[in-house]
């Protein structure tokens, strides 16, 4: 875990509620794909986390959905602002025994927060299928930067504007052996009920401090009490009590 | 040279400043950013006889100057802590610490209390009367002066440790309830703990935490702590621990000159997990800036002349 600066270099709208930020700053506590980061932003009190898109040694991305004031502000933050970070936070995906087709579920914007993991999972020489889920063809975003890392890039929609209509529930019908899953929580309750594989879900929760401190993520677990920042925010399938 | 020192309840501590209860969990995740040694103590996760899972997510919320919670004391009951956290907070913090005792009866407390009263890295227990997200305890028991003297009574028969009893600001006449609580028998007094508070989601219309109130910490209540801890040291004699909203090193000296002995820090530590390093870095220039060698010295500084 490190706290330091760093800087906007990008903001680019990708829909029209959810605003790609390119960082540049120390990213050396950044280890594992589905790890996130606890931003702080001007004139709020508490800080925002949102997953880790993708890093490099000085680069981070970050995909914002405008859920909020906080949001708000920090997706119209010009390029060249200044912020305070706190870097490598929570346990991010298990990727040691990953199966030879590894299925990658997102919903809505839990998408931009597996691409890390496909680029991982790829870089290794896994076939990767990507389920893109959406409610509809203008919230659908990352489709090209998922195809560029050779993923099998699969979208659906709600409403069937754009892709195949229906939801994440629908790429279970996908060929794999392993599942990763990143979204709303009961698209990941919906999914963990109707899944017997090897699954891996990554949790969204609203949070006081991000490090484990403050006990405001809780999440009741088979295995007790877990806090979805430190203890999370993936957790194994068939162990979250949805 | 600046004199930082300070004595509560007769235990010295190299400085004022004690992360609040609630804040530090047990000091691991602290521990993870910084040495917490530097710490004058700090007061461990409330902790009842039960492990309990606290309320119902959402438990955070927001304001423009600080924060709400309605966790509802999460934590993995005494036996628990004794047996595990204690032992796993002793490698990383070598002071006394404050262990925040609550209870949903007076008997609950008087047994959480002995329970860390046999523990050796226990200084001072810290009871909480004043937790306003738990239902049937709590700040159940710090609302009136009887039932507050009662359990603080109690508990000081139970305990050799000194025993600062943490008042909640969610009463008509706060230095009331000091008053019986220092009759009782406390040996002195934390406040304040947070303030009752609300937000409502303009999208749901509905209140943002599932508890729908939850307590506000953080610079939006400093001012009401100061003025509490103000009115609470012009009527007892016992020393204070005074909190709330603390965030600089200005602020300790602030709310030191307000009547407070100690300073509790809380929500900054969320917010930033080197506040209570930086405020204790920052503090001896912060002193020097305002005249100050000895920081004892300055105790209730306000009141005199």
């Amino acid at each position: 875990m490190l706290q330091s600066t760093f800087t906007i270099i990008q903001s680019k709208a990708l829909t029209a509620s959810v605003q790609e930020l390119k960082l540049k700053g120390d990213c050396s506590a950044i280890t594992v794909p589905g790890q996130f980061v606890q931003v702080e932003v001007p004139g709020k009190f508490l800080r925002r986390p949102f997953s880790v898109v993708d890093w490099e040694e000085n680069l981070l991305t970050l995909c914002v959905r405008r859920s909020g004031r906080g949001t708000d502000i920090l997706c119209n933050l010009d390029a060249g602002t200044e912020l305070n970070l706190l870097t490598g936070l929570g346990n991010g995906f298990t990727t040691r025994h990953v199966t030879p087709l590894p299925l990658l579920v997102g919903g809505g914007s839990g998408v931009g927060a597996l691409y890390a993991l496909a680029k991982n999972l790829t870089n290794r020489g896994k076939v990767v299928s990507a389920a893109l889920c959406f409610r509809t063809a203008a919230d659908v975003y990352y489709v090209n930067q998922f195809a560029e890392l050779d993923a099998q890039v699969y979208i659906y929609t709600e409403d069937g504007s754009i892709g195949e209509k229906g939801n994440a529930l629908d790429a279970l019908e996908l060929t794999h052996s392993q599942l990763f899953a990143c979204g709303p929580l009961a698209m990941l309750a919906a999914l963990d009920a109707n899944e017997e594989l090897d699954a891996q879900f990554s949790l969204e929760a609203r949070m006081g401090c991000g490090f484990g401190a403050c006990m405001g993520c809780t999440i009741e677990t088979t295995e007790g009490p877990k806090r979805v920042c430190a203890d999370g925010p993936v957790f194994p399938g068939g162990v979250i009590q949805w | 040279m600046v004199n930082t020192t300070v004595n509560l309840c007769g235990i010295d501590l190299t400085n004022p400043v004690i992360p609040a209860s609630g804040t530090f969990g047990y000091g691991l995740e602290f521990a993870k950013f910084y040495d917490i040694n530097c710490l004058g103590s700090f007061s461990c996760k409330g902790t009842t006889l039960e492990p309990r899972i606290g309320n119902p997510a959402p438990r955070i919320a927001e304001g423009n100057a600080g924060m709400l919670n309605s966790v509802g004391l999460q934590n993995p009951g005494i036996d628990h802590v004794v047996s595990h956290e204690l032992p796993k907070m002793a490698e990383v913090f070598h002071k006394p610490i404050l262990a925040n005792v609550c209870g949903f009866s007076v008997e609950e407390y008087v047994q959480v209390a002995e329970k860390f009263d046999a523990c050796e890295q226990v200084g001072w227990l810290e009871l909480n009367i004043s937790c306003p997200n738990v239902h049937g305890g709590g700040m159940g028991f710090g609302t009136s002066c009887e039932s507050a003297a009662e359990v603080t009574a109690a508990v000081k028969a139970a305990t050799t440790k000194p025993l600062i009893v943490k008042l909640t600001p969610n009463v008509t006449d706060i230095v009331s309830i000091a008053k019986a609580c220092e009759e009782a028998g406390a040996d002195g007094l934390s406040l304040i703990n947070t303030v009752m508070a609300m937000r409502i989601d303009l999208n749901t219309r509905k209140p943002v935490l599932k508890n729908l109130t939850g307590g506000l910490s953080g610079p939006a209540v400093f001012p009401l702590a100061v003025r509490m801890v103000w009115q609470v040291y012009e009527a007892v004699s016992i020393p204070i621990l005074g909190l709330g909203g603390v965030s600089s090193a200005e602020d300790v000296i602030e709310m030191m000159l307000a009547g407070a002995t100690a300073v509790g820090v809380g929500a900054a530590n969320l917010k930033n997990p080197f506040a209570c390093k930086n405020i204790i870095e920052q503090l001896p220039a912060a002193m020097e800036k305002y005249g100050i060698t000895d920081l004892q010295s300055i105790i209730g500084g306000a009141h005199h002349g």
